[in-house]
């Protein structure tokens, strides 16, 4: 007996099917490849890369450039620590903010619901831009070359509040919540020990959107950060890029001859392994966490 | 009897306020202080004694003159129709490939596969500008790229993508959509995916082709999901993003005319010019043309589809 593939009565012809399905196997391969080429060419060997270019299939392999990085890539390491450092202690403070801010939004009886919302709100209308913004964080809260700075500038967004207060009031009944403070529970009670563990899905999605935001910030150090000790792992990239000169410049610094230190330093290869140390992390979690983003897409389609 | 309505009235709003407390002062500070700031568009502004409240009050008023002196240079059209012309685009191509894209996914028949290929494709949104840099770079460099590689062995010359501007419109549009496609895609595939499939098995019954169920059923219900999106992308026209425009060309001058935008504007005249009272006029135009825009494209929503209005 032929066995058949079970299609459902109204799935599509098998050619288009079929054509459909390349379609998307070379998108999908699109977007994944140049990480691949990258990854391949951190491990090739240095002079391999300058004569011949990137490659998926290097000639001659290498791990030099991360054996370099672990022996004497510092600053490297110090950007790797800082970048996990705001990202961590960020999440935690923007987090926090958001849904505090949004819980009591999602309130009935807050008395001045209306005016916090429209606090929030007309923010993601109206800006003062780039350049008031700069000088704020620089001359009033006084943040420049503060790892602060990576911090502060970002700690709150607007449209997460109001994703986080459209779930607080359509998953948490408020029957629940006027029970719980009639049994004597206050707000912050009612908060931390009702609302926060049904909410849960909802804030695991911001966090993450977050985390990401945080650890793939470039912009802030761009803007606010001078000092090589308080550089982010992406601005770090950044640096590099501009000036091919800033990782042989340190490595003179912690007491090698320039001449040495730029005969070691496989600039090239180690250029793109930081960009595949940047991008590991995000790369190995990501697909755990998608269904989470995609439940963050459709939470945030919901308007009031 | 009005004294214990009071202590209620305390006590229930007290901790409530505590909580907004953060939350309040974070926008005071990073968002309507800058708001304020936007006085200094028509200053000339200059450091003085006292911080930066004393300054922005010590500073002469200048009027219109730091908008007069945009848009008496070059600058302000090339900006300007970079940035509107790019986002017009984006727009355009961005929505019509992800609603193709989520159709097409939706139709699959190998589930298994398309949830594969709708990981991978949402992997670059993850990935910041600065490493999308480095992966572009690796295909356009001009003595290690790929692409170069590819045409030399096809006996073809090498081309210096980094120098000249006429690629770089197709480069720019190209990884834009690269980075959005997946995300935007799965956006609307979780859209597709809760329309009631009794819709599509009694137009089938009807013997509507697959062509007549997308566009009768399908596109029908994404429409107040693409409207919204749109509305949103036009609030933002004037915006460009940052990142693309100022990492992806690697700040290449010879490619400024084609890659400059607004927002890369302000920051080069802030940063290296020390402009502080044009930049902050560019960026207050770009608001308020921005604020103009996302009312009016709301009010005419309203006008015409009550329910897809966003506000």
């Amino acid at each position: 007996m032929i066995k058949k593939t079970k299609r459902s009565f109204h799935s599509i012809n098998k050619g288009p099917d079929i054509i459909i399905t390349i379609f998307f196997a070379i998108f999908a391969l699109s977007c994944i490849l140049p990480f691949l080429t990258v990854i391949m060419s951190s491990l090739t060997d240095e002079t391999t890369l300058i004569k011949n270019g990137y490659s998926l299939f290097p000639k001659h392999m290498s791990l030099k450039a991360y054996t370099y990085i672990f022996d004497q890539g510092q600053q490297i390491i110090k950007s790797f620590g800082v970048s996990v450092f705001i990202t961590i202690i960020g999440t935690a403070i923007s987090v926090m903010m958001t849904a505090f801010y949004a819980y009591a939004l999602s309130r009935p009886k807050f008395r001045y619901k209306k005016f916090f919302n429209y606090m929030a709100f007309f923010t993601m209308l109206f800006g003062g831009g780039l350049v008031p913004t700069y000088l704020v964080v620089t001359h009033v809260v006084g943040l420049k070359d503060s790892i602060w700075a990576l911090i502060l500038p970002m700690a709150l967004n607007v449209f997460f509040i109001i994703v986080m207060r459209t779930f607080f009031k359509s998953s948490v009944p408020d029957s629940i919540i006027e029970a719980a403070q009639i049994d004597g529970a206050g707000e912050f009670m009612t908060f931390f020990k009702i609302v926060l563990p049904i909410s849960l899905p909802s804030v695991a999605t911001i966090s993450l959107f977050t985390t990401l935001g945080y650890w793939n910030d470039w912009f802030n150090a761009l803007l606010y950060i001078d000092s090589a000790h308080i550089t982010p792992l992406q601005y770090l990239l950044m640096q590099i890029d501009r000036n091919m000169q800033f990782l042989i410049q340190n490595a003179s610094d912690m007491g090698m001859g320039a001449g040495e230190a730029s005969n070691q330093l496989p600039a090239e290869t180690v250029k793109m392994a930081i960009v595949v140390i940047s991008t590991i992390p995000i790369a190995c979690a990501y697909p755990f966490f998608q269904k989470y983003f995609i439940q963050g897409l459709t939470v945030g389609a919901v308007k009031e | 009897m009005k004294k214990s309505n009071k202590k209620h009235f305390i006590r229930k709003n007290c901790p409530l306020l505590l909580m907004v407390l953060p939350g309040a002062a974070w926008l005071l500070i990073f968002k309507y202080l800058p708001m304020f700031g936007v006085v200094i568009a028509f200053k000339d502004f200059r450091y003085y004694p006292g911080g930066f409240i004393s300054s922005m009050i010590h500073s002469e008023w200048v009027g219109f003159k730091n908008f007069e002196f945009l848009f008496s240079s070059n600058d302000a059209y090339i900006i300007i129709r970079n940035t509107v012309g790019y986002n017009l685009v984006f727009i355009i191509t961005g929505t019509i490939l992800s609603v193709a894209f989520a159709i097409m996914l939706n139709e699959m028949t190998r589930k298994k596969l398309s949830k594969i290929f709708q990981t991978s494709m949402f992997f670059p949104y993850f990935l910041s500008w600065v490493i999308v840099s480095y992966f572009v770079y690796a295909y356009l460099s001009s003595d290690k790229g790929i692409i170069n590689q590819m045409l030399l062995s096809l006996g073809m010359d090498k081309t210096s993508w980094y120098t000249q501007p006429k690629f770089w419109p197709m480069i720019l549009v190209l990884v834009n959509n690269w980075k959005h496609l997946g995300y935007s895609t799965v956006y609307y595939l979780a859209a597709i995916c809760s329309v009631d499939k009794t819709y599509y098995e009694s137009a089938m019954l009807d013997g509507a082709t697959k062509w007549q169920q997308i566009k009768y059923i399908t596109l029908p219900h994404l429409k107040p999901m693409i409207i919204t999106l749109t509305i949103l992308s036009i609030g933002r026209i004037f915006s460009a993003d940052f990142g693309l425009f100022y990492n992806v060309p690697k700040q290449s001058g010879p490619l400024f005319p084609v890659t400059n935008v607004i927002d890369t504007y302000v920051y080069r005249a802030l940063m290296y010019s020390g402009d502080i009272g044009m930049s902050t006029a560019t960026g207050l135009f770009q608001a308020v043309i921005g604020f103009l825009l996302i009312m009016l494209t709301n009010y005419i929503v309203k006008k015409i589809d009550k329910d897809s209005a966003i506000f």
